[in-house]
């Protein structure tokens, strides 16, 4: 099968859909490939590195159509592409379906099979084909750098000879793949980065890339809709939101929105008010502008400088980065090509079985296929409803429970005292003292040595041959013996739990 | 011949020795010195008794003191640190043995002559500290049988066997009552001998009764025992040095069982009663021992790459390292992880093992630095930063029941938080229960990965992939 690369149309465009190294790829799996004249130059790559990759030049782009039977390309098509495609072509770019119907039911009636990268299922198997975190980590990192060039500013702090230099606080609302591409990249310049996402299961992300989590105070509304991308929250949660943002708007120098539920509008969460009282040259870089943005005052695809704030709204990022952008995108591309080319012989097939190309197949055979059934597996395990923890019942401990010990053991001690004899009550206070030295000293062992603890303890308490010393000189023959028998054990109890403790205690070293 | 002022003084300098030994152990550089203190305690006891109170058989005494030393030197030395628990059971054993001993030569001794309420008190002196020596001494035979699996761990739960307790506590108590009345009238030989036998048949029911996940609680109780005998000695021979050291031991056994007992969220009389995990009286759930699940296992190579590529390595051994007697192969494994940059810690459980501290002692011979090696109240909120956990021959320690299952036997018992962390590797036999016959969630979770095999032979597998 012929695979063809046309030269993007749309206005401003300067991605392509397959680098040269890509191109050789596609050729071992057995794909011839044409490329339009020009169509990588303002991505960087020639189009002698095409033809040196083993690709067609072909001049005009009516011939590449018609010659194709696969066409991959970046934007969806617009004008005179749709009409250039014919039946049975498989053409495979972003495409959009929700927000094109009619881009979708021309496609349908065309008999085109059109698979969609935007519709790739987020599930792990198809990370690798999943072109909007490509661009999204390509954004996010962009989004730092535009940020980089309209503020006046170092990103880092610094102290030097001619002063301090505070480092820049950056906001970054939305911790998704550009989210995150975005703080990395902000703290790898050195500046302080707070972040905030309405899913709480983003935060050790946030914190694994140094940045702080915003902890929203709120009951425990969770963001995460399926597929593991954000959802609509209620009311009172976005209050909450905005008073946080306002709050941080006042204290930071850029903010990075980022926010964007699948099928909607982005939600407004930048007012004219917070940027009114941003301090004069903070940006803020609006990622969300294609889909209306999330800050009132963005104009897409423009920079526009409001109350002394410029507010970044370019709806062409990663084509920006485009030699970048282009290089992921076609990576992209091939993984899922090669998931289509089972036989590695140049045929693609439309699994329709397959979880991946099912979701990302909108249209085929003059049918729309679109939307895919819900995918069976979403990115993030939904909790199960949490079960009420059980109430421990503590038994209220009755006061007269240590009252009525410590009456009934005074009046024993007492009774003792009246019939025994002094010398006994001597030792008993003997006793009594040298128990809370020993309940004193040994809550201060370590737990590291309770073993040490317990020979050297074994062996002091041989101390009981003090007896048996006392005895031996005793003058009946069987006392005699017994005591030197008693000798005889713990003599062997001494020397072995000391020797055995000294044992122990050498071992132990830092 | 030196006065018996001197001894006593010389027993007052033994007394802050033995406080001095045993305060040295509050941690591990002052701990060697401690141990001297309490050997130079003990001599200078010993010598002040020798020169004081003793008169004749000097030569007997001395021959009987060497030749007990050496016995006592040569098997300090050559005894396992893995055996350490039965070697310290056996060390009970004999000082109960000696209490009793010296308890009936005292008896004997009728040079002495006591009369009215001073004689009742020297008699049930006598008589108490002959009951603890015995009692400390058939016990600690029986957990030494145990320990060293002579016989089997297993709990004998006898039917009745509370009533048969009561009914020996009873008859021993009225066997005191008629050898107090015989001592008067100058004799009561039979029933201190009755009373003997009845206290080494409780000592052995007593420890029979005891399952081997409650070991450390009854051998550090046995600990104790023989402090209370040494106690009771000193009082029937007026003696304030036996009195005071015995105190002291006796106290330190009480906590460490009181310690092992809360590490288990149990009731010291409970363990005491014995049959842990089988009786009617503890209430083990039904439902959570039959957990069923899929575990994912691993081979060695695959727990190599992943404790190679961590940053965060907690080790948490268990008895079954010490059966397997695999610390020195830990301890490789922590060295080699440590040339690559990983940060290992240790971290333990106070009842791992069959004894108070054992793992600490084991980990110490294989030369593991003791700075790495943490309680678990040091370490439990470190597990959500680690990244692999690695669980040696430790089972219910690391059971999740323990908190999330209120009806499990273990509910309760503070355990190892390692399923917090990113991944736990499991090193196991079998799939078979812990000593508390309790099914481990923890083996069903996604983050855990079962190494099936005897530790012996897994652990060196995983040294050589490393």
């Amino acid at each position: 099968m012929k695979i063809g690369i046309p030269k993007e149309i749309h206005q401003g465009e300067r991605r392509v859909a397959s680098t040269p190294e890509v191109v050789a790829k596609l050729s071992k799996l057995g794909f011839s490939v044409a490329v339009e004249a020009g169509a990588g130059a303002a991505a960087s790559y020639t189009d002698d590195a095409y033809a040196a990759a083993g690709c067609e030049i072909v001049g005009s782009a009516n011939d590449l159509w018609a010659q194709s039977d696969v066409v991959l390309k970046i934007r969806a098509p617009e004008g005179d592409e749709v009409k250039r495609l014919k039946s049975g072509q498989t053409l495979i770019s972003f495409l959009w379906p929700a927000q094109n119907p009619d881009l979708l039911k021309n496609l349908t009636d065309r008999g085109i099979t059109a698979i969609a990268m935007d519709c790739i299922p987020r599930i792990s198997r198809a990370q690798k084909m999943d072109a909007l975190s490509s661009m999204s980590n390509i954004s996010g990192y962009r989004a730092i750098v535009e940020a980089a060039e309209h503020f006046g500013r170092f990103f880092t702090g610094q102290i030097t000879a001619a002063g301090k230099v505070q480092p820049a606080k950056v906001l970054v609302i939305g911790a998704g793949v550009a989210g995150l591409a975005a703080i990395g990249t902000a703290r790898g310049m050195g500046a302080i980065v707070r972040s905030f996402d309405t899913r709480p299961e983003v935060k050790e992300q946030i914190e694994s890339m140094d940045a702080q989590f915003l902890m929203l105070d709120f009951k425990d509304e969770n963001g995460t809709g399926e597929g593991g991308y954000a959802k609509v929250m209620s009311d009172e949660f976005i209050k909450a939101e905005m008073a946080l943002f306002a709050e941080q708007a006042a204290d930071v120098d850029i903010i990075v929105t980022t926010a964007l539920i699948p099928g909607k509008p982005a939600p407004r969460l930048i007012t004219a008010e917070m940027i009114k009282s941003m301090k004069a040259g903070s940006v803020v870089v609006d990622l969300a502008a294609e889909q209306g943005g999330n800050c009132e005052l963005t104009e897409p695809g423009k920079v526009v400088v409001k109350h002394g704030v410029s507010i970044i709204g370019y709806t062409d990022i990663p084509s920006r980065m485009a030699t970048q952008s282009s290089q992921l995108y076609s990576n992209n591309l091939y993984n899922l090509i090669t998931d289509m080319t089972p036989g590695k012989n140049g045929e693609i097939l439309i699994d329709m079985d397959d979880e991946v190309i099912r979701g990302a197949t909108v249209c085929t055979g003059g049918k729309t296929t679109w939307p895919p059934p819900a995918p069976k597996l979403s990115a993030a395990p939904k909790k199960v409803a949490p079960t009420p923890a059980p109430v421990a019942v503590e038994k209220k401990k009755s006061v007269w429970g240590p009252i009525l010990t410590i009456g009934i053991a005074a009046l024993a001690l007492f009774g003792l005292g009246s019939v025994a004899p002094p010398d006994l009550m001597e030792h008993l206070t003997v006793f009594v003292l040298a128990c809370f030295v020993g309940y004193m000293v040994i809550w201060n062992v370590t737990p590291a040595l309770h073993t040490p603890l317990m020979s050297v303890t074994n062996a002091i308490s041989s101390i009981i041959v003090i007896g048996a010393l006392i005895q031996v000189s005793s003058t009946g023959s069987m006392i005699k013996w017994i005591a030197l028998c008693t000798l005889l054990i713990t003599s062997i109890n001494i020397v072995g739990g000391f020797a055995v403790t000294r044992r122990m205690l050498d071992m132990f070293h830092k | 011949m030196i006065s018996s002022g001197v001894v006593t003084a010389s027993y007052i300098a033994a007394i802050v020795l033995f406080i001095l030994a045993l305060s040295g152990l509050s941690n591990q550089e002052t701990a060697r010195r401690g141990n001297w203190y309490g050997i130079t305690g003990m001599v200078i006891a010993l010598l002040a008794t020798v020169l004081g109170v003793v008169t004749n058989h000097y030569i007997e005494l001395l021959t009987v003191l060497v030749v007990g030393g050496s016995i006592g030197l040569l098997l300090a030395k050559r005894v396992q640190m893995t055996e350490m628990p039965e070697f310290i059971a056996i060390l009970h054993s004999l000082v109960g043995l000696a209490a009793v001993l010296v308890g009936y030569a005292n008896f004997a001794d009728t040079s002495v002559h006591m009369t009215g309420v001073y004689l009742t008190v020297h008699d049930v002196e006598t008589y108490l500290g002959i009951l603890i020596g015995a009692l400390t001494c058939s016990g600690s035979i029986v957990a030494f049988a145990k320990l060293s699996g002579r016989i089997g761990s297993k709990p004998l739960t006898l039917p009745g066997r509370h009533w048969f307790n009561l009914g020996l506590l009873l008859s021993v108590i009225w066997l005191g009552r008629e050898f107090v009345i015989q001592s008067a009238a100058g004799g009561g030989m039979l029933p201190l001998i009755i009373m003997t036998g009845f206290a080494l048949v409780f000592g052995i029911h007593m420890v029979l009764a005891i399952g081997g996940a409650d070991m450390p609680v009854v051998i550090s109780m046995l600990n104790s025992y023989s402090g209370w005998a040494a106690a009771a000695t000193g009082f029937m021979l007026n003696n304030d040095l036996l009195i005071v050291t015995g105190a002291l031991v006796g106290s330190s056994g009480a906590i460490l069982s009181y310690i092992m007992c809360r590490a288990m969220n149990r009731k010291f009389l409970s363990v005491i009663a014995g049959g842990f995990g089988s009786s009617g009286g503890t209430t083990v759930s039904a439902a959570s021992g039959e957990q069923e699940g899929e575990v994912s296992a691993v081979t060695a190579i695959e727990a190599a790459e992943l404790l190679g590529n961590a940053k965060e390595v907690m080790i948490i051994p268990g008895y079954g390292m010490a059966v397997a007697k695999a610390q020195q192969i830990v301890s490789e494994i922590t060295s080699t992880l440590q040339a690559k940059g990983v940060n290992v810690r240790f971290a333990i459980h106070p009842v791992a093992g069959r004894m108070p501290g054992q793992m600490n002692v084991l980990l110490a011979e294989a030369k593991v630095p003791y700075d790495i090696v943490f309680e678990m109240d040091e370490i439990n909120a470190d597990f959500p930063k680690v990244d692999v956990s690695l669980v040696i021959g430790a089972n219910d320690i690391v059971n999740p029941s323990a908190i999330d299952d209120p009806n499990s036997a273990l509910a309760g018992m503070p355990v190892l938080e390692c399923w917090k962390g990113k991944t736990s590797i499991v090193l196991k036999r079998s799939m078979a229960t812990g000593y508390a016959g309790v099914q481990n969630p923890l083996f069903f979770k996604d983050n855990t990965r079962m190494l099936f095999g005897d530790a012996k032979d897994t652990l060196p597998s995983v040294l050589e992939a490393l």
